[in-house]
């Protein structure tokens, strides 16, 4: 307690631009491209999803938030929405996407002590409800529509009530179609994004695009997607040379599923990924490690998700494991 | 050292000092067979009918246990009516009976039972047992019934096995999982520890004092964080 | 959880947390002499009274209940097996054994290699089929399922999900979905589980989004009937009542 934490020297000082609302913000408009590309791919649906599950988390923050009139501003309700909004199956009801938004803010967040205390990722959070509340409904994957203005399921379904779900309109995403059908997708169509799937998670080349971008504003920490993508794509093409038949290979397993989305912006969320470099590089092979485990050996098809919110519980342990030695200390004589 | 009046021994368990929302206790059973009102209402009587049996019991027998021994005895007492209430159960509601499963005998080792007999049973008069039995019991099953109501509702849209919603009801699977009741557990006890921030910031802002009759009880005087601060002293 | 909690209670009281009746009011009725001699042969004696008195009220309940709990396990297999055998005019439990459908215990016979099935019969006692009992691991947890089996014509007669755990709304549908479980009477085993029926036998349709679960139905009766058929097929023409 002698000797203050941080070391002030006098003035002048060079003044960082950079605030919480900044690189909230801009992350935000990194997100717009893929709004754009999932508005795009699924229609008037997507758009109006993204609304509701936008609507729900900003809803909670401002009923629930810390008082003060910045409580919104600062962006980060609204990236859970955003987030949360582009992990949805398309014809998901509204009134899910809603709840989904407010039990991420909610129980993600708020409950915690609001933004900078929480231990899971929100978005994920709220997906993670979803998926165990109605695991149906979230994994029904409408196929393609017969014209864009269409909507791709029931998405107006009165609150609490369940869709009417037509057998017809549902299809199977590249994943479940390679894991339950043994059915290979092709590579074009993943990349683009021309595939079924959730919202945004389709076109893995506009989310890279996005990423790279904000990596170069460094608004996003490069290492832990890298990690991610370097150890899936090593495990994925080793066990692919031992068995391709029951093993998908590299590129399929980096642009299926969820994988892009997540490692891009969601494994990348500031408060809930460690803060030294080796630590960003263990987090990411951990969540590769375990997507890889979960899709080819777990009962689901996609394992994203758990692979992040597993991971994000580490986060502490990793920080401690990894905290560098301060330049110029001594270690002390038989260290704790 | 307090005298209490027969209605505080009656009343205590029930609210103020819930053995599930206050004291903690129990939780086991509270999270784990709550997934309808229907089991939490078996457990919640199950749970009763063992707590009155056995504070009966210790109560008319406290002067012949001798104090090393006490524990044993009281376990054996306990055991011995949860056995007879996991025997009825199966003769009777042979559903329900299967729906709790083993959590019917864990009633043994449900803490909030063995901590009465050792707390209140072993040192009070026989009525003065029973009564604290039936409020500590009474507000066992309270708790489970609102969990299980909360759960129930959200994760099958029914209230006692009756539709509340209609066919087109989508049920909030997770809610009848067990992470429904941990779930609902902490929202229960958010509710709460909100509701009593609020009354005791009224007492403070001079409104209406926490009723005369009622001194609140230091359990639920402390917030949520002092509570778990004063747990961690005493580890 | 309540074991670890449960040594927190002197804790507990002595912050006043179970409430005021920590400090006894009544010293006359401290439990007896803590801190005074106590004899063993008294403990000894206590806890044997307890006990004994304990065993007794536990026998005496027991038995007044064992007629009712006993009729409840005979009733739901009577349920069971009758569903599945689509209602015969009765049923008996034999085991199939290398000596073919007998009644145990017999003194030619290993048990260890018996397995339980119950064989209907119709007005004239001659048998209609076979309902066994079988389980394996499901999603979530080992589901267990009871089917009926006719070797004369060598399809199903029916299925019922006795036990799971799988998932609510999605895999308990291998038990709700009745248009799942009709499937099964009069396929034609060994099944199989298909996204699409193209109407062969055998094929069954698996349930959207359950397909594991679907699966180990399937699965759990093809891998039982293996091992059972040649035995029943062997000797169920033999069996008549």
């Amino acid at each position: 307690m002698s000797e203050p934490a941080l070391g002030v020297s006098a003035s002048p000082h060079v003044k960082g631009g950079d605030s919480t609302p900044t690189i909230m913000w801009s992350v935000v408009a990194s997100l717009v491209p893929v709004v754009a590309s999932a508005i795009y791919f699924f229609g008037p649906s997507a758009a109006l999803l993204l609304a509701a599950s936008c609507a729900g988390a900003l809803a909670t923050e401002m009923c629930f938030g810390q008082r003060g009139t910045r409580r919104l501003c600062d962006g980060s309700a609204a990236i859970t929405g955003l987030l949360l909004g582009l992990t949805l199956p398309p014809g998901l009801p509204l009134w899910m996407a809603f709840l989904g938004g407010a039990f991420g803010i909610g129980f993600g967040k708020l409950v915690y002590g609001g933004l900078g205390q929480n231990v899971f990722n929100p978005a994920l959070l709220g997906r993670a409800f979803l998926q165990a509340a109605f695991p149906v409904a979230i994994t029904t994957w409408p196929v393609r529509a017969e014209s864009w203005w269409s909507l791709r399921g029931d998405n107006f379904a009165l609150p609490l009530m369940s869709p009417a779900t037509q057998d017809a309109f549902s299809g199977a995403t590249p994943l479940g179609l390679m894991k339950f059908e043994q059915t290979a997708t092709s590579s074009w169509d993943l990349v683009l994004g021309t595939t079924a799937g959730s919202l945004g998670e389709t076109s893995g080349l506009v989310i890279l695009v996005c990423g790279l971008y904000l990596a170069v504003r460094r608004h996003l920490e490069w290492r832990i997607p890298a990690s991610i993508f370097c150890t899936v794509a090593l495990l994925a093409g080793g066990l692919h040379l031992l068995d391709a038949a029951r093993y998908p290979g590299p590129v399929f397993t980096l642009f299926s599923g969820g994988l892009m989305l997540g490692a891009v912006y969601m494994a990348t969320d500031m408060v809930t990924s460690p803060v030294t470099h080796r630590g960003c590089w263990i987090f990411g092979a951990g969540i590769g490690l375990l997507v890889i485990v979960i899709r080819l050996w777990g009962g689901l098809s996609e394992g994203v998700m758990y692979a992040i919110l597993l991971m994000n519980a580490l986060v502490p342990f990793i920080n401690r494991a990894t905290q560098p030695r301060v330049f110029g200390a001594i270690e002390a004589e038989g260290g704790s | 050292m307090r005298q209490t009046t027969p209605q505080q021994d009656l009343l205590r368990g029930l609210w103020r000092e819930n053995p599930v929302l206050i004291q903690m206790l129990g939780l086991c059973p509270a999270l784990a067979v709550t997934n309808n009102v229907e089991n939490s209402l078996a457990m919640g009587l199950a749970t009763f009918f063992v707590l009155c049996g056995s504070s009966l019991l210790v109560s008319l027998c406290k002067r012949w246990i001798p104090g090393e021994i006490r524990i044993s005895v009281y376990i054996l007492i306990i055991a011995t009516f949860v056995t007879v209430a996991d025997l009825c159960l199966a003769a009777l509601l042979p559903d329900i009976h299967k729906a709790l499963g083993a959590f019917i005998a864990l009633i043994v080792v449900n803490c909030m039972i063995l901590g009465r007999q050792e707390a209140f049973a072993s040192r009070r008069p026989v009525g003065r047992a029973l009564l604290d039995a039936v409020g500590t019991g009474a507000g066992f099953t309270l708790a489970l019934v609102m969990l299980g109501g909360t759960r129930e509702v959200l994760g099958s849209g029914s209230f006692l096995n009756v539709p509340l919603f209609g066919p087109s009801y989508e049920p909030w699977v997770v809610m009848i999982l067990p992470p429904g009741g941990f779930l609902t557990l902490g929202v229960l006890l958010l509710g709460l520890a909100w509701w009593e921030e609020r009354r005791r910031e009224r007492v403070k802002a001079g409104g209406v004092p926490a009723g005369a009759d009622m001194e609140p009880s230091p359990a639920l005087g402390m917030s949520l964080s002092e509570r778990a601060s004063s747990r961690g002293d005493a580890a | 959880m309540s074991e670890e909690r449960s040594g927190n209670i002197g804790d507990a009281q002595r912050r006043g947390l179970v409430g005021d009746e920590a400090l006894p009011d009544e010293p006359a009725a401290e439990p007896a002499a803590l801190g005074d001699e106590v004899s063993s042969l008294r403990m000894i004696l206590t806890l044997g009274a307890a006990g004994a008195l304990a065993g007794l009220l536990i026998v005496m309940v027991f038995n007044a209940t064992l007629p009712a709990i006993e009729a409840h396990r005979a009733e739901a297999v009577r349920l069971a097996v009758t569903e599945v055998l689509q209602q015969p005019a009765r049923y008996e439990a034999l085991s199939v054994t290398e000596a073919g459908l007998v009644e145990l215990p017999r003194e030619d016979v290993q048990p260890a290699n018996a397995v339980l099935v119950y064989v209907g019969f119709d007005e004239g006692g001659r048998a209609t089929g076979v309902a066994v009992t079988a389980a394996e691991a499901g999603f979530q947890d080992i589901v267990g399922l009871i089917y009926g089996f006719d070797p004369q014509s060598g399809t199903l007669l029916g299925m019922k999900v006795l036990e799971s755990k799988e998932t609510p709304g999605l895999g308990d549908k291998i038990q709700k979905d009745a248009r799942f479980v009709a499937q099964f009477a009069g396929a034609r085993p060994p099944l199989e589980a298909v996204k699409r029926p193209k109407g062969e036998e055998g094929e069954i349709d698996s349930i959207t989004g359950a397909t594991i679960s679907s699966r180990a139905v399937v699965r759990i009766i093809n891998n039982s009937l293996e091992r059972l058929r040649p035995r029943i097929e062997a000797h169920f023409q033999e069996v008549v009542r």
